[in-house]
């Protein structure tokens, strides 16, 4: 018998212990819906799946009677407008004082302290601010996932970019680079597939951003429509809107990570040798 | 005229003396081999003439002028290790000088002067026998295709001297032995000038015209980083393989001692091992080169 550290599922067998805990959690609520049901076939805290079924078909297959949208594809539309804009600004502010930071002392010494300091403001705490210097529209939404993420996406950069080994740069340099040749032809490729993984970490952190901001001031959107329906208690709308978030999450994040392997091969053989 | 002069040079990191008193004048040409013992300076040198760390005292001239305070183009340099770009294949790496040449603004090139560089990069990729990993990466190298591709990009751009520190200490004998053809060929057809950091004697009697042996002289034991180390021994050392030089002399010919013959080279390993003033750790430094190899 081998010690179990040594002992390693086949491919089957981590398929299906993998899928086990959804499994788990999908019998569990099932139990319990159904035994809340018996008692109270109103209740409204776990409903049964075909309560889900009838509110996707609301939600999503059905014009809305006031406005004649569909109102999920609505939502998801346009909270994932907000949030890739803020992704992507975020992402290129980082890129752009990243690396500007770390390859430039004189960029370093005043910014890197001052960019610390603001991401040390926790962003729920200016929110009220966001709203009054960017009125109610969409710019305050995708401002908060900005201030929210942009910081610790400048501090990562920075800090990849301080490690490329000093060597590199020594080498550019007899090879007659300057210091603009070399951030476009060292330091940049090589700091592409490093932010993508450090925007895929801080996706969590802006969905978070996205609905916090979207319960306070929005007219559609994911977050707003959890919050709104939640005064009629629809946990048949709350509960797969939650499951349909997730499940965008999860795609964005392997996009991402697909997007990474095919540009950046190099990148990800490196980190391979690097753990093996 | 000398390509570099070292005047009376020291080199101090805080209280500690890492070099003292280096007086020398190097012509173009030559093949410049440096051993000595761990931590007494050898890199520390290195990065002085290519312009990453400064000078203490004295001067170092290159060509009569001050030495430019950072690196560039007409130094060249392979280290022992991170020598190219990982995101680069083999020909983007050898291309790279040239394309920050010719296109200062996005450093790449298009079109028809991209033909010609790739051309000029097969070319120098062929010379140092990567013919066949013109489009890998270097994590796809082994250590020996790596350190040629190091050398081959930095030839490229025609650097008037080379600097080479330890280029091939993880290598094994054999691909050594392969390498070392590879610099000797190089070196003649490109008429460099090269300074290269050796722990292996043999090697550094191979390879060079002149062979320093930094090492220190004065000794406080009370104060350990009191003095530094000098060039203690400045040997013109030929090389054993003398058809190279036959085939085509270096341009600083007249000034290298022609290859020694093999008597008298016997005699030159002789002296190191015995007539020195601190044999102990000269004949600790030989044994842990030979260990080397
Ligand atoms: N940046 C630094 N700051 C302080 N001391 C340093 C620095 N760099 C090197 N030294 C010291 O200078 C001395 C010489 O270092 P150097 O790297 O030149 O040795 P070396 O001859 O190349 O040794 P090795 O053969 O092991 O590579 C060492 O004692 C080292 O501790
Ligand atoms: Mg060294």
């Amino acid at each position: 018998m081998k010690k179990l550290i040594n002992r390693v599922p086949g491919r089957t067998a981590r398929w299906i212990l993998g899928v086990l805990p959804f499994v788990l959690c999908l019998v569990l609520y099932l139990a319990a819906s159904n035994a809340r049901l018996a008692e109270n076939e109103n209740d409204k805290l776990l409903p049964s799946f075909s309560s889900f079924a009838g509110a996707i078909e609301r939600m999503a297959f059905t014009p809305d009677k006031r406005s004649g949208n569909y109102l999920l594809w609505q939502d998801t539309a346009s909270s994932l407008w907000r949030l890739s804009l803020g992704l992507g600004l975020s992402a290129l502010l980082a890129l752009v004082i990243g690396i500007l930071n770390g390859a430039i002392p004189y960029m370093r010494a005043p910014l890197s302290p001052f960019i610390t300091a603001i991401s040390l403001i926790p962003p729920m705490a200016i929110l009220p601010i966001l709203f009054i210097v960017f009125g109610l529209g969409e710019l305050a939404k995708v401002m908060l996932i900005v201030i929210g993420i942009a910081p610790f996406l400048i501090r990562d950069v920075q800090q990849r970019a301080l490690e490329i080994p000093a060597e590199q740069l020594i080498k550019a340099q007899t090879l007659g680079a300057n210091t603009w040749q070399i951030i476009v032809r060292v330091l940049f490729p090589q700091i592409m597939p490093r932010l993508l993984a450090s925007v895929r970490l801080s996706l969590g952190a802006a969905w978070l951003f996205l609905i916090a901001a979207e319960a306070i001031a929005a007219t559609e959107g994911l977050g707003y429509r959890i919050f709104l329906v939640r005064r009629y208690l629809a946990m048949d709308v709350i509960l797969p809107y939650v499951v349909w978030i997730t499940l965008l999450a999860f795609l964005l994040d392997y996009v991402l990570r697909k997007i990474s392997r095919m540009c950046y091969p190099w990148f990800h053989a490196q980190i391979q040798t690097a753990e093996n | 005229m000398a390509l570099i002069e070292i005047r009376n040079l020291w080199k101090e990191y805080g209280q500690q003396v890492v070099l003292e008193q280096l007086n020398k004048t190097v012509g173009e040409g030559e093949f410049i081999t440096i051993v000595g013992a761990s931590g007494c300076g050898k890199t520390t040198f290195l990065k002085m003439l290519l312009g990453t760390e400064s000078v203490s005292r004295g001067q170092l001239l290159l060509d009569g002028k001050p030495l430019p305070g950072e690196p560039g183009p007409e130094r060249g340099i392979v280290f022992q290790r991170y020598s190219v770009f990982p995101h680069l294949s083999v020909l983007g790496n050898v291309m790279l000088s040239l394309e920050l040449e010719k296109s200062p603004l996005l450093g790449r090139l298009f079109g028809g002067a991209r033909k010609t560089a790739e051309k000029l990069a097969k070319e120098m990729i062929d010379a140092v026998g990567l013919g066949q990993a013109m489009h890998k990466y270097p994590h796809e190298l082994s250590g020996g295709m790596q350190q040629r591709l190091a050398l081959a990009q930095s030839l490229i751009k025609r650097p008037r001297i080379l600097l080479l520190d330890e280029p091939f200490g993880a290598l094994d004998p054999g691909i050594r032995a392969d390498m070392h053809q590879l610099v000797l060929s190089l070196w003649q057809e490109h008429k460099l000038t090269v300074f290269m950091i050796t722990h292996d004697i043999k090697e550094g009697f191979y390879l060079g015209t002149r062979l320093w042996v930094f090492d220190k002289c004065r000794f406080d034991p009370q104060a350990p980083n009191a003095y530094g180390a000098q060039i203690t021994y400045d040997l013109p050392v030929g090389q054993t393989d003398g058809h190279l030089l036959k085939k085509s002399p270096p341009r600083a010919a007249e000034k290298v001692p022609p290859p020694l013959p093999d008597k008298y080279r016997r005699n030159l390993w002789n002296q190191v091992f015995t007539n020195i003033p601190c044999p102990a750790r000269v004949i600790g430094l030989c044994v842990c080169g030979v260990g080397f190899v």
